[in-house]
């Protein structure tokens, strides 16, 4: 039953061949077994997903169901779910219930998803391995000796482990796309505004974006469908109506123009990798894709123009942590300021705390326009060179990530390594791009994936090419060894 | 691609600027941890100073990645009052009001 897609399940239950709290009791029995020994969650929910599971039975009985009805889900542990800690992976909101849901946990639970729990992260999503975390790392499920990606890492960890069929993620860097290739499944993260961001705990506000871990492009598409859309409450949601994308997966690929990067392919890259990435666009050439190399002439200054961006936003967003109105509050402060200094220094730790002084360095007077000013106008004319791409190809494939998962402690010590390792996939959101990562093979054992990169809002498109990948080849249906 | 960045310059944060940086920041890092803060800081900001070298003359720095304006809705008011269950995640709460050391003497 857990080898089955969200789309076959959706079938089952459908058809009456299962029930929704059947469903939840065989996957809360996998996180049982295999929850603790992965970390992938940081809070289960086993009462409120019976709860859930038992009005979605009641809502398939009634014929008033939709196709994620009955659908057991995990939610990334920086959405806001109402009653339910929401620690963002962080000791500063390790005490934190949330008031209120999130705008995608929102929707997803309107569509009938049942929530089993929340899952691990890097905290505050700022982290490409997850071993930032408060609650330990995410171990990942092909080899646990190997980081699974981040920060949506516990996301990943959990769907490709088949403790859950699908989970939400977010990323600003990568933090979709990463893990998901790490882990061998399929994630995608959308145009920057397509998804609400009302009731997800900001990192950076430009970049942020929230989006799928799943199996396949089919599941991806079911549940981006309910989680896209205009919402008043978050101004950069855009207004524009959300095409249905698992119609639009019928169609073939056939007259798609494929752009490849040949910079991309140099020695920073895994031969071995870069096999498999070449293997798979020879796949989409046979699928009769065009292949057309381009050039991206500024993204190589993708990672330090993101290392200013983001950590300057996310020093803005995460003054709120002050330990007056929620969260970890230090004891025995004389004054103000010390509440202050001591609630961050004690609820915070060690990677954030960088992130947070390399946002206020570059924010600091005398250096704003040297570093955020210069750093948004790179931004723009990375923005250009896709769009001047975009004038030529539909979409940009390439690798998600230079190697397979590496080993958990290799790249712990080295921030600037390990920020490195997010060289492909910063791009995209930079410009605002919708990107997809999906699995094309195993390296030395450990899943790779290839990324696809869109125009604004053509997730659509990036659906439709990875359905038509998937189709054609059996890469996204291997599961880990002993799963 | 990949590889380390060639950085015109290599930048060293010394422990005065990471002092006057915590202070900003309202961040305590104990004095135990300041010279590996202030070295990882240092190649942080150094990877981030190879912007400096490019030529952005004559370039808008980016406002929104799709250069749309943000949508805006009427101004009235939409919410209720729900202080009781907001307060319930402070840790310090009297009479309705948060409580902070004392400032005033």
């Amino acid at each position: 039953m857990h080898d089955a897609t969200i789309a076959q399940l959706a079938e089952a239950l459908r058809t009456g061949k299962v029930s929704a709290v059947e469903l939840a009791e065989h996957f809360l029995a996998r996180i049982e077994r295999f929850g603790g020994d992965l970390n992938a969650f940081i809070t289960v929910t086993p009462e409120s997903a019976r709860a859930q599971a038992e009005r979605a039975d009641a809502r398939l009985a009634a014929g008033d169901s939709t196709p994620l009805t009955g659908i057991p889900i995990a939610h990334k542990d920086i959405f806001c779910t109402r009653g339910v800690r929401t620690s963002c992976g962080s000791r500063m909101l390790d005490n934190f219930i949330s008031p209120y849901n999130a705008a995608a946990v929102e929707r997803l639970e309107a569509a009938g998803a049942v929530m089993l729990g929340k899952t691990n992260m890097d905290e505050f999503a700022m982290g490409s391995s997850n071993e930032n975390s408060h609650y330990g790392p995410v171990r990942n499920p092909w080899d646990r000796d190997t980081v699974p990606g981040g920060s949506s890492g516990g996301s990943a960890a959990a769907v490709a482990a088949r403790l859950v069929p699908g989970a939400t993620g977010t990323d600003t860097g990568g933090s979709i796309r990463q893990p998901a290739a790490l882990c061998g499944i399929t994630g995608i993260k959308p145009t920057y505004g397509r998804v609400s961001r009302w009731g997800m705990v900001a990192f950076a506000s430009s970049l942020d974006q929230a989006g799928t871990l799943a199996r396949t492009a089919e599941d991806a598409a079911l549940m981006l469908k309910v989680m896209a859309g205009p919402d008043p409450r978050d101004s950069t949601a855009l207004p524009d109506p959300v095409p249905d994308y698992i119609a639009g997966l019928a169609k073939p690929i056939g007259s798609m123009t494929i752009g490849v990067v040949d910079d991309f392919f140099d020695d920073g890259l895994d031969s071995d990798n870069a096999q498999r990435v070449r293997d798979a666009l020879a796949v989409m050439e046979r699928l009769g894709a065009t292949l057309k190399s381009i050039r991206l002439e500024n993204i190589g200054l993708s990672v330090p123009a993101y290392y200013v961006v983001a950590p300057a936003e996310a020093s803005s967003n995460l003054s709120r942590f002050d330990g007056v109105r929620f969260g970890h509050r230090a004891e025995g402060a004389g004054d103000l300021t010390e509440l202050y200094m001591r609630t961050r220094g004690e609820g915070f730790g060690a990677e954030v705390k960088r992130r947070i002084l390399t946002g206020t360095y570059v924010l600091s007077a005398g250096y704003f326009d040297a570093y955020y000013l210069q750093a948004q106008k790179v931004r723009q004319l990375i923005s250009e060179d896709f769009a001047r791409a975009f004038r030529e190809v539909d979409v940009i494939a390439g690798p998600t990530t230079p190697t397979p998962a590496f080993p958990l402690g290799q790249k712990v010590d080295d921030p600037v390594e390990m920020y490195l390792n997010d060289i492909y996939t910063i791009g995209a959101p930079l410009a605002g791009l919708p990107a997809l990562s999906m699995p094309c093979g195993l390296v030395r054992g450990l899943p790779v994936g290839l990324q696809l990169v869109g125009p604004h809002l053509s997730e659509g498109r990036l659906l439709r090419a990875a359905h038509g990948f998937q189709r054609e080849t059996d890469w996204h249906t291997l599961a880990p060894p002993g799963i | 691609m990949c590889a380390r960045f060639a950085a015109p310059n290599t930048v060293s944060l010394s422990l005065e600027a990471l002092e006057n940086l915590c202070v900003l920041s309202r961040l305590e890092i104990t004095s135990g941890e300041m010279e590996g803060v202030a070295a990882k800081l240092s190649e942080i900001v150094t990877l981030v100073d190879t912007l400096q070298a490019v030529d952005t003359d004559g370039v808008e720095p980016m406002a929104h990645p799709l250069d749309r304006a943000q949508q805006l809705r009427e101004d009235r008011v939409t919410e209720s009052d729900r202080h009781v269950r907001y307060q319930r995640n402070a840790r310090r709460v009297e009479q309705d009001l948060y409580l902070v050391p004392r400032v005033i003497e």
